[in-house]
């Protein structure tokens, strides 16, 4: 790539002693990520920290409900996960006034709504728009396609989030459905509702 | 006109039945450790799980191709050897192989089994690949990426077995097999152990005050990219870096592209390749979904003597960029 730096390079040492620089900054020809710059939006909101508990109140039931169900109909995924089902993720669906902490241990779940500013010490976070989220546990939507497109990121122990990914994408058929369906009618009507405002979004079709 | 055929990955059962089902003329899956080039974790199959995933395709009238494409270490030649003695219980249809001393195992041992020379073992020439045909009784051979169609085309002519190419994803540095970068940073390696990069030695840190993000491998930044920059994988091959001659930084070795050849496909089967393959068994569902039915589509169109009709799947590639590499042309890089 011709395509010169826009700022300083930070220097780092390299394994054989030799100095290995790298450069950082935006480079000519790359593509905008229209999803930059949006995280976090609902943590600036007056009043904000009441909102997320509250929030957390109300969705927790079905939080509950929904993890069980899950770990029940899909108890492969548990085998993929190896030693990080101990592990603490923090799944943080950026437009929603709360994060979501997962513990996949078939033998202690947890899957709680918790605020921002009160989630515990996790072992990695994702992060990323809530339908993005949605569609990358259904798989479908492509987990190193979003991260490409800087719309996912994550920080923390990688290892523990391509655990994650590659056990949730073994998965057949549809969580966020068999989520939708302990609801009945009006959670298939939402979540298909969803889908379409979300496909819309991003084919313009 | 050659056959065609599509080789699509698969790195679990669910992404093994997803290309099935998407046209996969075969599937080329690992199991779940060194014997294979993608041994990433939460990746591959249980022995369980590829007996079921074996039954699955056959009944589909889908191949299913078992990489055994690393080198064993010293003394450590039992994994392959199991490995393979499962694969051939089983009932696969083919290995993928790189060493000289697996292939030759397979060869005595399981001589029933097809036997496929990976792009692992960088045989690029006639007279290479001709020693793997007359010696392990070799009946395919993955090309590397570095050759031209016409190259191809002059390789066919001399050779007694099939031709692979890839045709779409990951397109690694350009002697294959012999890459010891991730083994320079992180004591493990890419050829011996399956692993480019592991993911338990990569971080990602993002800087919230800017929106930048550095990419990590074994504690050494390898690239830094902007808050709207397109990223690409946490190899080194595709780190960005500067030097005395380019102060500005650059990407060294390559960059985060993907290779993409649907434009190239009719010249490929003219040049007498037999089979298309697709990278990716680190990828998901969805890329898989996607990318067979894409050349499903377009091999199918192609066999039938339509024009082919390709779809866009930028979307899906490393920094959302593509190249034809040196099948297009040896001035690439």
């Amino acid at each position: 790539m011709k395509g010169k730096a826009s700022s300083v390079a930070q220097p780092i040492a390299g394994a054989d002693g030799n100095r290995v620089d790298l450069q950082h900054g935006r480079t000519p020809g790359n593509h905008e990520n229209p999803m930059a710059g949006s995280a976090g939006w609902a943590s600036r909101l007056p009043g904000h920290r009441g909102l997320a508990r509250i929030a957390c109140t109300m969705v927790q039931p079905l939080l509950t409900r929904t993890v069980r169900k899950i770990a029940r109909n899909h108890t492969s995924l548990f085998a993929r996960l190896g030693p990080y089902r101990e592990a603490d993720f923090l799944i943080d669906p950026v437009e929603l006034p709360f994060a979501l902490h997962l513990r996949p241990d078939p033998d202690n779940l947890t899957f709680c709504a918790v605020p921002r500013d009160a989630a515990p010490p996790v072992t990695a976070t994702i992060q990323g728009p809530f339908m993005l989220l949605l569609q990358l546990i259904d798989a479908d939507e492509d987990g190193d396609a979003a991260f490409f497109s800087r719309a996912l990121t994550i920080t923390g122990d990688t290892e523990a989030v391509v655990r994650l990914r590659n056990a949730l994408d073994d998965v057949d058929g549809s969580i966020a459905e068999e989520t939708a369906g302990l609801f009945g009618r009006p959670g298939q009507a939402i979540l298909k509702r969803l889908r379409r405002s979300y496909h819309t979004e991003n084919t313009g079709i | 006109m050659s056959l065609a055929e599509l080789i699509c990955p698969a790195g679990t059962p669910a992404a093994l039945r997803t290309a099935v089902d998407a046209g996969a003329d075969a599937v080329y899956c690992g199991v779940q450790d060194a014997t294979n080039a993608r041994n990433f974790p939460g990746l591959n199959f249980t022995v369980e799980e590829l007996t079921e995933a074996v039954a699955y395709a056959h009944t589909h009238g889908t191949k299913v191709l078992l990489a055994l494409n690393t080198y064993p270490p010293a003394g450590k030649v039992d994994l392959w050897r199991q490995a393979a003695d499962t694969g051939a219980r089983i009932g696969v249809d083919a290995f993928i192989v790189a060493d000289m001393g697996v292939a030759d195992y397979i060869a005595r041992t399981h001589p029933q089994v097809r036997l496929h020379l990976s792009v692992q073992a960088a045989a690029s020439s006639p007279e290479a690949i001709r020693y793997y045909c007359e010696n392990f009784g070799v009946k395919r051979v993955v090309l590397p990426r570095i050759l031209t169609i016409p190259e191809i085309r002059e390789i066919r002519k001399e050779i007694p077995c099939e031709i692979e190419t890839f045709i779409f994803g990951n397109h690694g540095l350009m002697v294959e097999g012999r890459c010891s970068l991730t083994n320079y940073l992180t004591g493990q390696s890419t050829n011996m152990d399956g692993v480019c990069s592991p993911a338990s030695d990569v971080e990602y840190i993002r800087d919230e005050a800017t929106g930048e993000m550095s990419s990590c491998l074994g504690g050494f930044t390898i690239d830094r990219f902007g808050p709207q920059e397109m990223a690409g994988y946490p190899t080194i091959c595709k780190g960005r870096y500067t030097a005395p001659h380019r102060p500005e930084g650059y990407y060294a070795f390559e960059e985060p592209v993907s290779l993409n050849l649907s434009r190239l496909l009719p010249e490929l089967i003219g040049a007498g390749v037999h089979a298309f393959k697709i990278e990716g068994r680190q990828r998901s569902k969805s890329y898989v979904r996607n990318v067979v039915r894409a050349f499903r589509q377009a091999v199918d169109d192609i066999r039938a003597g339509r024009e082919a009709n390709i779809a866009d799947l930028v979307a899906l590639t490393e920094g959302q960029k593509q190249t034809m590499g040196a099948f297009e042309t040896k001035k690439w890089r």
